[in-house]
C-alpha cells in the first residue's frame, strides 16, 4: 500500500484511508459496546456452563477464570443429548427445522422465480404483497393461527366439513412444522427473490436455444447460477429456526413436541438450573457455528470453481 | 404452450401465497370487531374492544395502554441510542484497514448469525451474573436491542458508504473543506436515505422483537405488546388480544409508510432514481 507515502499523486481511496485513528475512534463506541454486551456475554454464559453448583442452594456459581473450568456437567448434558432424555429434543428440532426448511424451499422458490422472471408489469404490485407478511408482526401472525386452529376456530370447523376432526392445538408436530413455514417463509423469498432477480436470463434463453429443454436448462444453468444465494437464504432462515421457542410454545405447548429453544427457555426463565441452559446454549451456538463453517466453505469452493 | 400452462401454474402458487399468508391476518383483524367474548365465532359488529367496554377494551384497559406505552418507548429509546452508534460504526469499520478492521468488521456481522434466543439468554446470564448493575427490565431490555439491532443499521449504512464512493469527500477537500467540513457538509447528507431507512428497520425490529424483550422483561412493569400477545393468546382472551395486535400491525406500517414517503421525497429532491422501488429496496436493503 502507498500508505503514508508522499510519492506524487495520491488516489483518493489512499487519501481517504490517510487519517486511521480518526476512523478507529468512529468505529471505537460501538466496537466497545459489543465487546461488552455481545463477546463478553459469551464468556458469561462459559462460566456458568463450566461452574459448579452450590450444595445448599443448588443455584449456579460462576467460575470466572477458565483454568478451574469443571466440565462434569457439560459431559453429562452432551450424553443426555446423545443417548438420554434430552435426545428426543435434539432430533426433533433437527427434523422440524429440516422438513420446515423444505417446505419453504418448495414454496418459496417458485414464488421468486415467478416474481424475477414472470411477473412482467405485475412484479411491483406482486413484490408489496409478499413483503406485507415480513411487516406483520410475528406474534399476530401465530395469534391468527391460534384463532383459526382452536377447537371451534373457523379452520377447525372448516376441515370438519371434510370429516377430519384433528385437535391441531394439542401437541401437533404438523401444526409446529407448519407454522415454522408460515413464520418464516417470508424470510426466505425475498433473498431469494434478489438472488434470481441479478440472474443473467439471457444465460437460460442460450441454453434453450442450444437445444437444452426447460428442465435441463433449469438443472444445469439457473440452479448452478443461484446456488450460493440459495444457500445463503436457507441458513438466513434456518438459524433463528434453530432457536425458535415461542412458534412451539404458542401451537403446541406441549412436551411431545418441544424443541432445542424450550428446553433454553425452560432452564433459564422456569427453572433454577441455568446451569443446563447456559450448556445448551453454547451447545446451540456451536453447532450453528460448525453449520455456518461448512456454508463458508461451500460458498468459497464454489466462487473458486467460477472463477476458473 | 407448456411454457405458458407452467407459467400459469406458477402464478396460481403465488396468488395460493399471498392468500394463506394474509387471509389468516386479515381473519385475525375482523374478529377485533367482534360483539361477542370469542375469538373464533362472528357474532356481530361493534367497536366494544376497541374503545367502548370501560375496562377490557385495549384502549381502556390499563396493562393493555401500558403495554402500548413500553413498546413505543422501548423502540425510540433503542432508536436514539442505535443510529448515532451503527453510523460512526459504519463509517469508521468500512475506512479502518489491516488486522483491526478485520477484528471490528466480525465483531459487527456477528450478531446478524446468531440466532436470538443466544443473545437473549447470554446477556440475561450476564445481567444477573456479571454486570449486576443493570437491572431487568427497561435498561437491560434497551441494552438487549440496542445490541441485536447494531448490525442491521451498519449493514444498510456501510452499504450507502460503498454506493456512495469516496471521490464527492475528496473533491470537498481539494476545493478547501477541512476532514470534518467534508465529513458534516458533504457525506452525511448523503448518508440521509440508508439513515431513514435503518429507522424504519429497527423500529419495527424492536417492536415487534418478542425473544430479547422477553428474556430481559421484569415482568408486567416491563411488559410489551408482544410479550402480551405471548402470554395471553393460548388463555381466554377477549377479542381485545385482537384490537391489541392489530394496533401494533398498524404502528408498524405508520412507521413503514411514513420512512417511504420520507426516501422517495428526498430522492425526487435530490435527482435520485426514486419510486417506490427504489425506497422499498432501502427498507430491504438487509435482505438484498
Amino acid at each position: 500500500m502507498l500508505f503514508g507515502s508522499n510519492s506524487g499523486r495520491v488516489s483518493p481511496q489512499d487519501k481517504l484511508k490517510k487519517s486511521p485513528r480518526l476512523w478507529a475512534g468512529f468505529a471505537f463506541p460501538g466496537t466497545i459496546w459489543l465487546i461488552a454486551l455481545f463477546a463478553l456475554p459469551f464468556y458469561a454464559v462459559a462460566c456458568i456452563a463450566f461452574g459448579t453448583i452450590d450444595p445448599i442452594f443448588r443455584d449456579a456459581v460462576p467460575q470466572w477464570n477458565p483454568l478451574s473450568w469443571d466440565f462434569t456437567q457439560a459431559r453429562q448434558v452432551l450424553t443426555s443429548l446423545a443417548t438420554g432424555p434430552l435426545r428426543g429434543v435434539g432430533l426433533r428440532t433437527i427434523v422440524y427445522v429440516f422438513c420446515a426448511m423444505t417446505l419453504c424451499f418448495v414454496v418459496g422458490f417458485p414464488i421468486a422465480y415467478f416474481l424475477a422472471r414472470h411477473a412482467g408489469k405485475r412484479k411491483m404490485m406482486l413484490l408489496v404483497l409478499i413483503i406485507v407478511p415480513f411487516w406483520v408482526n410475528y406474534l399476530m401472525r401465530m395469534l391468527a393461527w391460534v384463532n383459526l386452529l382452536s377447537v371451534d376456530g373457523l379452520f377447525t370447523r372448516f376441515m370438519r366439513i371434510f370429516g377430519i376432526n384433528y385437535n391441531w392445538l394439542d401437541g401437533s408436530p404438523i401444526t409446529v412444522t407448519l407454522g415454522l413455514v408460515y413464520g418464516y417463509i417470508p424470510f426466505l423469498i425475498l433473498p431469494l427473490f434478489a438472488t434470481l432477480d441479478r440472474l443473467d436470463w439471457r444465460l437460460i434463453d442460450a441454453a434453450r436455444d442450444l437445444g437444452a429443454n426447460s428442465r435441463q436448462a433449469f438443472r444445469l444453468v439457473t440452479l448452478p447460477m443461484s446456488r450460493a444465494g440459495l444457500v445463503a437464504a436457507g441458513v438466513l432462515i434456518a438459524l433463528p429456526m434453530f432457536g425458535d421457542y415461542y412458534t412451539n410454545d404458542l401451537l403446541s405447548r406441549s412436551p411431545s413436541t418441544e424443541m432445542i429453544g424450550n428446553q433454553i427457555d425452560f432452564f433459564l426463565n422456569a427453572s433454577s438450573q441455568p446451569q443446563n441452559g447456559a450448556l445448551l446454549v453454547l451447545t446451540l451456538s456451536l453447532f450453528l457455528l460448525l453449520l455456518m463453517s461448512f456454508y463458508l466453505r461451500s460458498t468459497r469452493q464454489q466462487s473458486r470453481q467460477v472463477t476458473r | 404452450m407448456t411454457a405458458q400452462r407452467s407459467t400459469s401454474r406458477l402464478a396460481l402458487i403465488i396468488w395460493g401465497y399471498i392468500i394463506w399468508s394474509l387471509v389468516p391476518v386479515v381473519i385475525a383483524i375482523i374478529f377485533s370487531f367482534n360483539d361477542g367474548r370469542s375469538r373464533t365465532v362472528w357474532q356481530g359488529f361493534s367497536l366494544r374492544w376497541w374503545w367502548q367496554d370501560p375496562n377490557l377494551s385495549v384502549l381502556q384497559n390499563a396493562e393493555m395502554r401500558n403495554a402500548i406505552f413500553n413498546s413505543l418507548v422501548l423502540a425510540v429509546a433503542t432508536l436514539l441510542i442505535v443510529t448515532p452508534l451503527g453510523i460512526a460504526l459504519a463509517i469508521g469499520s468500512q475506512r479502518m484497514h489491516g488486522r483491526s478492521a478485520n477484528f471490528v468488521q466480525g465483531l459487527t456481522s456477528a450478531p446478524l448469525i446468531t440466532p436470538e434466543i443466544v443473545v437473549g439468554s447470554a446477556l440475561l446470564i450476564t445481567f444477573t451474573r456479571l454486570l449486576t448493575a443493570v437491572p431487568l427490565g427497561f435498561v437491560a431490555q434497551l441494552l438487549g436491542n440496542v445490541t441485536f439491532s447494531l448490525a442491521s443499521v451498519v449493514v444498510i449504512v456501510r452499504a450507502r458508504l460503498v454506493s456512495i464512493g469516496a471521490s464527492f469527500e475528496e473533491a470537498a477537500r481539494d476545493l478547501g473543506a477541512t476532514r470534518w467540513q467534508a465529513l458534516r457538509f458533504v457525506l452525511f447528507p448523503m448518508l440521509w436515505p440508508s439513515v431513514m431507512a435503518s429507522l424504519v428497520v429497527v423500529f419495527a425490529t424492536v417492536i415487534d422483537d418478542f425473544v430479547i424483550t422477553s428474556f430481559l422483561s421484569a415482568g408486567v412493569s416491563s411488559e410489551t405488546v408482544p410479550l402480551r400477545i405471548y402470554s395471553s393468546v393460548r388463555g381466554g382472551a377477549t377479542p381485545a388480544l385482537n384490537a391489541l395486535a392489530t394496533l401494533l400491525v398498524i404502528i408498524s406500517f405508520t412507521a413503514l409508510i411514513l420512512g417511504l414517503f420520507a426516501l422517495s421525497t428526498w430522492r425526487k429532491r435530490n435527482g435520485e432514481r426514486g419510486g417506490l422501488r427504489a425506497a422499498l429496496a432501502d427498507v430491504t436493503q438487509m435482505e438484498n
